[in-house]
């Protein structure tokens, strides 16, 4: 995503957008943009990804700014939690009188 | 719109392997999409998939923003202020569309410039439709009805490709373009029921007009596609050529009657044995020759893409300096 940031020196650079739909709600990553800057990647994103009031609330992030982890490397990074069953309330049987715990 | 990149122009031949290593990961990559796994940008693919996809979603975008064009051309000639600020609308989505499939296309690790570039030097490719004129207001109804609701035939398959990025980026066009083909029929609707004998004479020309390009918008009949079977293998197709453009029919015959037009096709008839409608030959010579930029507005559809992009250089060029200079001055302070 952020290659063309070193690229092309005249390519306005990349943004990723996060819309939060309504209060309460998280932010959610909807797509990404180019802007010049800050304040017309916002503006934008309002035209562009908020056209039909999906959204009270807009993050506009370098695209560049974002460290991911690596997809090679998901298994290393995520399989080694689905052993830990005991991570789980359903792991644990309880006498059935206790029912809300 | 318009899934026919994946069957015009050239075709990406698929690569043979060079190593263990990538028949390893080839064999990785079929396995997930075969389970109905979603492959994101920064996973490995194979390079064929890579290109299929770049070329598909590029040429995608393009013709989102070619085809404001047609459109754009009555923006300030509608006949009421509702239906101009319908208009502004949808030209506006179809704008907003083709930004969302050139940045699924840049994760593909292709560069917007590079995208544009090819369009402008017409070395990509845009939907045929975008070639032809609009000549009346009737064209602008028939546009939403006929056009977008090939469109939608083509793309809702697409919401489930197996490419992450563009899959999302077809959900979120397809809930936009329901409202497009409701605007058009409306405004046909409208002019059916309540117009002169001369704005019925107009729909009913501009559905006579539109009506073989919608058909041609789904691509070449499925044995003149060859690409076909691979892309259908990666869930980057979902539909042939051929299924969407009868299911397209089967829709519309009806939608025909209520609204009291007529299809130019003498062949058009329900086959009661197919529990499908038939329809009379498709004019292929027409499609090649407008795919190939000898359509009725090919030069004056790429000519003004051009103009607006160079006419624009000095907007973006002042945009990035101003922003650059800020951020000098920030960083001074």
């Amino acid at each position: 995503m952020s290659i063309n940031q070193q690229t092309g020196a005249q390519e306005w650079p990349l943004w990723e957008v996060f819309v939060r739909s309504k209060a309460g709600l998280d932010h959610k990553h909807c797509g990404s943009l180019h802007a010049p800057d800050a304040p017309m990647a916002l503006q934008m994103a309002r035209d562009v990804y908020t056209r039909r009031q999906e959204g009270v609330s807009i993050w506009v992030v370098p695209s560049s700014a974002i460290v991911a982890s690596d997809p090679g490397e998901k298994s290393m990074y995520f399989d080694p939690m689905e052993d830990k069953v005991y991570r789980h309330p359903t792991f644990y049987d309880l006498p059935k009188e206790l029912d809300h715990m | 719109m318009y899934t026919q990149a994946m069957s015009i122009g050239p075709q990406d031949e698929a690569r043979h392997l060079q190593s263990a290593q990538d028949q390893t990961r080839n064999d990785a990559f079929e396995r997930r999409i075969d389970e109905g796994d979603f492959i994101e940008a920064k996973d490995w693919m194979p390079e064929h998939y890579r290109k299929t996809l770049v070329r598909q979603i590029s040429q995608h975008a393009h013709s989102e923003i070619v085809g404001m064009l047609p459109e754009g051309n009555w923006i300030t000639r509608a006949p009421t202020l509702k239906r101009k600020a319908i208009l502004l609308a949808k030209v506006q989505d179809e704008g907003g569309h083709g930004l969302y499939l050139y940045s699924a296309a840049e994760t593909l690790g292709t560069s917007r410039d590079q995208m544009l570039d090819a369009l402008h030097t017409g070395k990509a490719k845009y939907s045929s439709i975008f070639n032809y004129p609009t000549l009346t207001w009737a064209d602008i109804g028939v546009i939403g009805w006929l056009v977008d609701g090939a469109a939608i035939m083509n793309q809702v398959p697409l919401c489930r490709c197996s490419y992450g990025p563009y899959a999302r980026a077809m959900i979120r066009i397809c809930r936009e373009e329901s409202f497009h083909q409701r605007q058009g029929y409306e405004s046909l609707l409208t002019m059916m029921q309540g117009g002169t004998d001369a704005q019925k004479a107009m729909v009913q020309d501009a559905v006579n007009r539109w009506w073989w390009p919608s058909l041609m918008m789904f691509g070449p009949a499925d044995k003149d596609s060859p690409n076909s079977e691979q892309s259908m293998r990666w869930g980057i197709k979902r539909l042939s050529n051929d299924e969407l453009r009868q299911k397209f029919v089967d829709a519309t015959v009806p939608q025909a009657d209520i609204l009291g037009v007529t299809l130019p096709d003498p062949l058009l008839a329900w086959n009661a044995e197919r529990e499908h409608y038939d329809f009379g030959p498709i004019d292929w010579s027409e499609f090649w020759r407008v795919v190939g930029g000898d359509g009725p507005c090919n030069r004056e559809r790429l000519a003004a893409r051009v103009k607006a992009w160079d006419e624009g250089a000095w907007v973006r060029d002042a945009a990035l300096a101003h922003a650059r200079k800020q951020a000098t001055r920030a960083e001074a302070a």
